[in-house]
């Protein structure tokens, strides 16, 4: 009935790994050994993620930011980005770890602006800063609320 | 004339919950707008953190009250991700019949949502009288009418019955006939036409960038289903296809859903067809191993996803949902501005509200 016609080239998984072990060093991003069908998994320095996701999105044909989750690993944050290519049919998982005194991160929002509530979310939860975000406030809590509730030392009184 | 701010919400027969859209008006038309959620926020997330495993089942029932099933899934299907589990090929089969019952059952509470909004009552009566037989079949299928608690990590809680089969497609046969009503109330309606028809229009390029999946992804011509394009359970098995509208206004996301109805209808019978026997159910770990999970699913609303990380022990260390409604509720803004106030209920109730999965 319909077909969408700005995308172009589909890439397979092999290609997508090779064309980003040729683009990036391995202390930059670094392709895990784990294999799944349609999926990627990966970590990435904090300082080149935004330009991992800018390749993904200009080279790759990944167009849809589905998920960016905060982690709170207790030794550092962690945040999850999991990007999906609906030309290539993959999802990149990409783990990016950050420092527990200071979480700061390029956001991807100017990238997908779908990443704009999941980021506003994750600086609600856990204190992440995401840099050059066009609204950086809470999403879910009031404004005026003093703490991050997704760490791990605030403890919810619980069972 | 001065532009000035109005909520909408979070008190408002628009919203279909709790929320709240503020909007710039000038005049009666919409210049800006924002949506602001957290009126329902439970803390979902910190509280599964206190969970064991299984003992989350029921709590993701209760994400959202609109499809509380395909919750549950897409939540043990991340666990199973992470323990790597296989399911039996019999719970596979069903778990995709009961997925499309909840979809089929979800579409009727839109359906029955947005009569109201665009002045008709009887299709709302209509819509909810035929949701009672799919809510029916559950209450056989696992004794409760909307929290199911009938996913298992590992399978479902028990098999069908013959005669539950029989009910099933009886039903179907008795609802593709009620779908013609439907269709005549609404689509052969001037006036309903009239307020959807080039309404909210949303391009491709802008859904894709802002996030946007679902019936309304493929209201706007893109030609994406998690169901087609990464399968999970049998579905690559099944003949069916995604149903697209180009035309990316607020009738083609209409059409969408009541196309994927007739879709669901067709799935459910091409399944039973092929469900083979065998057993239900896996017994799963007790302990998950270290290391994490993922899994996404077609939601009726979108594209839900459930990032879940294991650390040994019995409790999952963090549980992410994605929601589809809301990405979807973050892309309001580029439907609604320039439209008229009196069309703000049309366009929000067509990408179908729910906010309790929104808020967590």
């Amino acid at each position: 009935m319909t077909e969408v016609t700005y995308l172009t080239d589909a890439f397979t998984i092999d290609q997508v790994k090779e064309k980003i072990t040729s683009e990036f060093s391995s202390d930059e991003v670094k392709i895990l050994d784990k294999n799944k069908p349609r999926r990627i998994y990966c970590t990435a320095d904090k300082d080149s993620i935004l330009k991992l996701c800018t390749f993904l999105k200009d080279a790759l044909n990944f167009e849809h930011c589905s998920c960016v989750s905060g982690v709170d690993r207790i030794d550092c944050f962690q945040v999850v980005y999991h990007i999906t290519s609906y030309a290539n049919r993959i999802t990149i998982e990409i783990v990016v770890d950050l420092p527990h005194d200071n979480p700061e991160v390029d956001s991807i929002t100017p990238l997908w602006g779908g990443a704009n509530w999941h980021e506003r979310e994750a600086y609600d939860m856990f204190g992440i800063i995401f840099k050059n975000h066009p609204k950086l406030a809470r999403i879910l809590l009031d404004e005026d609320v003093q703490f991050f509730p997704m760490r791990k030392d605030f403890k919810s009184g619980g069972l | 004339m001065a532009k000035m701010w109005i909520n909408m919400g979070p008190q408002h027969p628009m919203t279909h919950g709790l929320w709240n859209l503020r909007i710039e008006v000038d005049g009666e038309t919409v210049t800006n707008s924002e949506p602001v959620i957290g009126y329902l926020h439970r803390g979902w997330e910190k509280m599964v953190e206190d969970r064991t495993y299984p003992q989350i089942i029921p709590m993701a029932d209760r994400l959202c009250y609109g499809s509380s099933y395909t919750w549950s899934h897409v939540y043990c299907l991340a666990v199973e991700d992470l323990m790597e589990l296989e399911v039996p090929e019999r719970a596979k089969y069903i778990r995709v019949i009961a997925d499309e019952l909840q979809r089929i059952a979800s579409h009727l509470m839109w359906l029955a949502a947005i009569g109201p909004d665009l002045g008709n009552l009887t299709i709302f009566l209509y819509a909810m009288r035929e949701r009672e037989l799919f809510m029916d079949l559950f209450q056989s299928l696992c004794g409760a009418r909307m929290t199911y608690n009938y996913t298992r990590i590992g399978g479902v809680r028990n098999d069908t019955t013959p005669e539950w089969e029989r009910d099933l497609v009886r039903t179907l046969d008795f609802f593709e006939k009620r779908m013609v009503e439907y269709e005549d109330l609404v689509d052969r309606n001037v006036v309903f036409r009239m307020r959807m028809e080039g309404l909210a229009p949303l391009s491709a390029a802008d859904a894709i960038n802002l996030g946007v999946t679902g019936p309304s992804l493929r209201g706007s011509g893109v030609d994406f289903d998690v169901r087609q394009d990464d399968p999970y359970e049998v579905y690559e098995n099944l003949d069916w296809h995604p149903c697209v509208q180009p035309d990316c206004d607020v009738y083609a996301r209409y059409r969408v859903r009541m196309d994927e109805m007739r879709m669901s209808v067709q799935i459910i019978r091409d399944a039973l067809k092929k469900m083979p026997k065998g057993p239900v159910r896996v017994k799963p770990p007790r302990y998950a191993p270290e290391g994490t999970g993922m899994a996404r699913m077609e939601d009726p609303r979108g594209e839900s996803l459930m990032y879940v990380i294991g650390d040994g022990t019995e409790k999952p260390f963090r549980l992410k949902v994605r929601s589809p409604f809301f990405v979807t509720l973050s892309a309001a803004p580029v439907m609604v501005n320039g439209c008229k106030v009196a069309d703000v209920p049309s366009i929000m109730g067509m990408i179908d509200v729910c906010m309790g999965e929104t808020d967590r």
